[in-house]
């Protein structure tokens, strides 16, 4: 039987299972074969924070979402098209967000009666009518993997592990996907145990294979390639483009890679990553705690090395009082915060950006720190860099504010030529730079590069610049201690010059207006640029008039932040706190700005910014 | 007095790759402007001056020595060195001297910490540099009170002491520190006192050339608030009684003319005997270099109702933690070849667009 092929132009994808089903790797595959054939993507992993709740509950339930398109995406989309469960937990986690007419693709071995009532079915959805506005295809997925893998030599557990690669397969044909890839990555993964990639690509085989010959699907679909602009392009999450745009920090500066980190969700995997990196004289310090994580990247910047700390809210708390000494001390040091829900513990697995205003302000005295925050996962790359340059350039800790949903996302990423990057090369003091009452030449720490008013950075092994720093305030100049109370201001006041100085050595903030006549602008920072800029279209593709800004860097605001702010009628800030950025604006600016806030724990959906947008746009406030 | 051998350690120093100078150094070199400010008469002054005049034996290029501190009176010591120096804050100097040590092995790097920063605040850091084994040294300078606040008990104060903040005396136990550091397994422990120079000249020097984190703890008279704390150990009518010089490979023996001696009994437990009754043979012989702290441990412990060590309790080769990080690092190096950007950025799954 020859099916119908039908032409779409986007889909989003969810898959969903148990913790323990592999439904991450599934959905890595799958985004592998659709970035392979060429379309636009976006995708959002959505994991518990148990490593494995109870199999079959809803607290297992481990998601992989994929959005796939012939044009240009920005987001992982709202909701899915297609949900692929592979058990009750999972239909009855994401049931709520589907919308009437999704298709459902369930696993029906796994609808036994003990499974259903685990999670609180007192009937079969499957049988009782509840799914009726929904195209449900109940395929028993484990049984058929085990069918399709009887000729090997393997128990029924282990065949049945192979699920996840039959609803593969599955999928793969049922939206064409070019399949060699996962056959060639799955016997490459496995290659040490032959008899269990032999089984994974069987069952992935066998799926698609079904998928051809069911009746269950009278159709499949095909999404064209998206235009792209030319170039060599790879599948990237944030924190392993983050940890890419250090490593080639460290390169462009010339300076070596030192990150001092203690694991935290969902930081870690910038550890783990840059841990690979040894070649590149990269040197990871696991630390006893968030503390000495930032101590020794603090001590590694005297060093002369580029340092790095990485973490996630409750560690930023921790390394607050080290950061105030950098601060003091004038040396270069990043701070990667990949931000999750708080307070406290909060939700470690999901994304919040209510981490701002502990950027700005979460240390004792006057202490302000730059802040640089990507926008998207790809943008984590030059947002590590841009945090580099700052830092080495100006002799400062910068924070750098990603967070849960960056961190874990992914997108197609065309790859920079690397000589194109920046130069970030760093001078260090070689000479004395001052001379004492009696005719010597001295070094004094503390006299400051008239430009960026920067100090100089000399490091231990440099003759004739011996030199003691410390946390007690310093005579402007010599470095030496102070406690003159003119003294002091005057440095209170040259270190925030010097931050605030720095809005000259950033591009100014661009707003995106094709109409030109826009008088609603709707201003974002960090993760949220994707559902924005998602949402502007929509509201544009309706005949909304509407502009938009992003700010990548929150501290110091770029030159012409408040020009911006008071060239439209209204100013819609959309964040995932409770207000942190419309107040730094408010604040600074005395403009003000509608909120637009949510804290669940996840990205905004564009359909919903799309109608707080009109909202605003008809003249109403959202709530 | 005789001085305390240091334990011979085989293979690479702690100074190995850190560069030599020509200089004819003098204590004068590593002093710096700046006006010193303890008390009159704080043991702090015997320290710095014995340190400034002990480190011209090393020959190294002082640009090459850097001084890292914490937060208490002990911490502005690296004001006075003129070397390169970071006054840090409260309990994090190991931490920061961890991260300085790993990534440059060229230099001598120098902790300067007291009984709070170490053991209170910073108490988790220490432990961890001590068990690592960072190529630092510690001196941790302990007057068993918080002087800087002026006179609060601190984590080695007596049990029941009366300060500001314990006017009806403190209610924890002290730490030993000597005890502590045995028991993170460092690899170099040792005990010294502010008013002895020779003793403490000879400690330094072993300290500073063991590979791998050393620790020495220095008795500090505080004389503002908790002024002769040590006096048993300093009295000539008295110290004899109440001090036990360890020398490695030596029987262990005090009191005046040795005639007390220190042996292991059957069960297993130390024990304080009459040479004359015992015969010297019968002693316990110190072993620093045992690979077993536990004897030195059981040292560490005799001052509980006994005379209190002196001494090196332990010094032994392990490998260093900045050692086998760079050796890591240059076994990825050899083994991949050049490193190249452009290779990083397109390793995984790649595709091509027009
Ligand atoms: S308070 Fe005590 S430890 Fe501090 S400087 Fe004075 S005497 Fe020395």
């Amino acid at each position: 039987m020859t099916k119908q092929v039908r032409q779409l132009d986007g889909v989003i994808v969810r898959f969903a299972g148990d913790s323990g089903d592999g439904m991450q790797l599934t959905g890595d595959r799958f985004t592998a074969e659709t970035a392979a054939f060429g379309n636009d993507l976006s995708t959002l992993p959505d994991f518990p924070a148990e490593i494995r709740a109870p199999a079959g509950t809803l607290a297992g339930v481990s998601g992989f979402q994929l959005h796939f398109s012939d044009h240009e995406i920005m987001t992982p989309g709202d909701a899915p098209d297609v949900l692929v469960a592979m058990n009750p937990a999972a239909l009855k986690a994401n049931l709520r967000e589907l919308p009437k007419g999704a298709d459902i693709i369930v696993n029906t071995d796994e609808f036994t009666k003990r499974s259903l009532a685990k999670v609180g079915y007192a009937a079969n959805p499957l049988e009782d009518g509840s799914l009726d506005e929904f195209r449900v295809h109940p395929i028993p997925l484990t049984s058929m993997t085990v069918v399709a893998l009887a000729g090997l030599d393997l128990g029924k557990k282990e065949a049945e592990r192979s699920k996840n690669m039959f609803a593969l397969g599955l999928m793969s044909w049922l939206y064409t996907r070019p399949t060699e890839g996962t056959v060639v990555f799955l016997e490459r993964r496995f290659a040490k145990i032959p008899e269990v990639a032999r089984a994974n690509v069987a069952a992935f085989k066998a799926g698609y294979h079904f998928g051809e010959t069911t009746e269950s699907f009278s159709v499949s679909y095909e999404v064209k390639p998206a235009p792209m602009p030319p170039g060599l392009y790879r599948n990237i999450s944030g924190n392993l483009a983050l940890s890419y745009g250090l490593v080639a920090a460290s390169r462009l500066s010339g300076l070596p890679l030192f990150l001092g980190s203690y694991p935290i969700t969902p930081a870690t995997d910038i550890l783990h990553e840059l841990s690979k990196h040894k070649r590149f004289g990269v040197r990871t310090f696991q630390a006893e705690d968030e503390i000495a994580g930032v101590g020794a990247a603090l001590g590694a910047a005297f060093g002369g090395a580029l340092a790095v700390t990485t973490t996630s809210g409750p560690g930023l708390a921790l390394k607050a009082e080290t950061i105030g000494l950098a601060v003091s001390l004038e040396l270069p040091l990043i701070v990667v915060n990949v931000q999750r829900g708080g307070p406290s513990t909060g939700l470690p697995t999901k994304t919040e950006q209510a981490d701002l205003l502990q950027a700005m302000f979460g240390r004792n005295g006057e202490a302000p720190v730059p802040i640089v925050a990507p926008r998207s996962p790809s943008d984590c790359f030059d947002a590590a860099i841009e945090a580099a340059r700052i830092a080495t350039k100006y002799r400062t800790p910068v924070l750098l504010l990603s967070d849960g949903y960056l961190a874990n996302g992914s997108e197609p990423w065309l790859l920079p030529e690397v000589a194109a990057l920046p130069d970030l090369r760093v001078e260090f003091a070689t000479e004395p730079n001052h001379v004492a009452a009696n005719g010597t030449a001295e070094f004094w720490p503390y006299l400051r590069d008239e430009q960026t008013l920067a100090r100089p950075w000399a490091v231990p092994g440099t003759p004739g610049l011996e030199h003691r720093i410390g946390g007690l305030e310093k005579a402007s100049g010599s470095g030496n201690i102070s406690y003159d109370p003119a003294n002091h201001e005057a440095m209170v006041r040259l270190r925030a010059a010097k931050i605030d100085g720095i809005a000259a050595d950033i591009p100014p903030l661009q707003v995106d207006d094709p109409s030109g006549r826009a008088r609603v602008l709707v201003l974002g920072w960090g993760s949220t640029y994707g559902p924005i800029g998602a949402a502007v279209r929509q509201v544009r593709r309706v005949g909304g008039v509407v502009a938009q800004a992003h700010l990548r860097h929150l501290h110091p605001f770029p030159a012409n932040t408040g020009e911006v702010l008071r060239r439209y009628d209204r100013v819609v800030v959309p964040e995932m706190n409770l207000g942190q950025l419309s107040m730094l604006l408010r604040a600074t600016y005395l403009v003000d700005t509608i909120g637009y806030n949510r804290v669940r724990g996840l990205p905004f959906k564009s359909d919903e910014l799309a109608a707080v947008i009109e909202s605003v746009l008809a003249g109403s406030d959202p709530q | 007095m005789t001085q305390p051998s240091g334990a011979v350690s085989t293979g690479a120093n702690a100074l190995t790759l850190v560069p030599k100078t020509d200089e004819k150094q003098t204590a004068k070199h590593f002093k710096t402007d700046q006006e010193v400010r303890w008390c009159p008469g704080c043991g702090d002054y015997a320290v710095l001056a014995g340190v400034q005049s002990f480190l011209p034996e090393l020959g190294l290029r002082r640009e090459n020595i850097v001084f890292i501190s914490g937060i208490g009176c002990s911490s502005r010591f690296p004001y006075y060195m003129n070397t390169f120096g970071m006054h840090s804050i409260h309990g994090r100097a190991p931490a920061i001297a961890t991260g300085l040590a790993t990534s440059r092995p060229d230099l001598s790097v120098w902790v300067v910490t007291g009984d709070g920063d170490a053991l209170s605040i910073g108490g988790n850091h220490l432990i961890h540099a001590l068990r690592r084994n960072v190529n630092i040294t510690i001196l941790l300078f302990n007057n068993r009170i918080y002087g800087l606040t002026k006179g609060q008990y601190s984590p080695t104060s007596e049990l029941g002491k009366i300060t500001k903040s314990s006017p009806m005396g403190s209610l924890d136990r002290p730490f030993n520190p000597v005890s502590l550091a045995l028991g993170a397994e460092a690899t170099f422990v040792a005990r010294t006192i502010d008013s002895d120079r020779g003793h403490l000249t000879s400690v330094l020097r072993a300290a500073a050339v063991h590979r791998g984190a050393s620790l020495v703890e220095i008795y500090q008279n505080c004389n503002i608030f908790n002024d002769g704390a040590y006096d048993g150990l300093k009295n000539p009518d008295t110290r004899d009684d109440h001090l036990i010089r360890l020398e490695h490979g030596r029987p262990i023996r005090f009191g005046r003319d040795g005639q007390r001696g220190v042996r292991m009994t059957t069960q297993g437990q130390l024990e304080f005997v009459d040479v004359a009754e015992v015969g010297e043979q019968a002693l316990l012989i110190h072993d620093a270099e045992h690979a077993h702290p536990g004897l030195s441990f059981m040292l560490s412990r005799l001052e509980v109702d006994g005379p209190t060590p002196l001494g090196i309790f332990r010094s032994v080769d392990r490998p260093v933690y900045d050692d086998l990080m760079r050796d890591q690092i240059e076994t990825a190096q050899a083994r991949s070849g050049a490193a190249e950007l452009q290779d990083l950025l397109t390793s995984g799954d790649t595709w091509r667009i027009g």
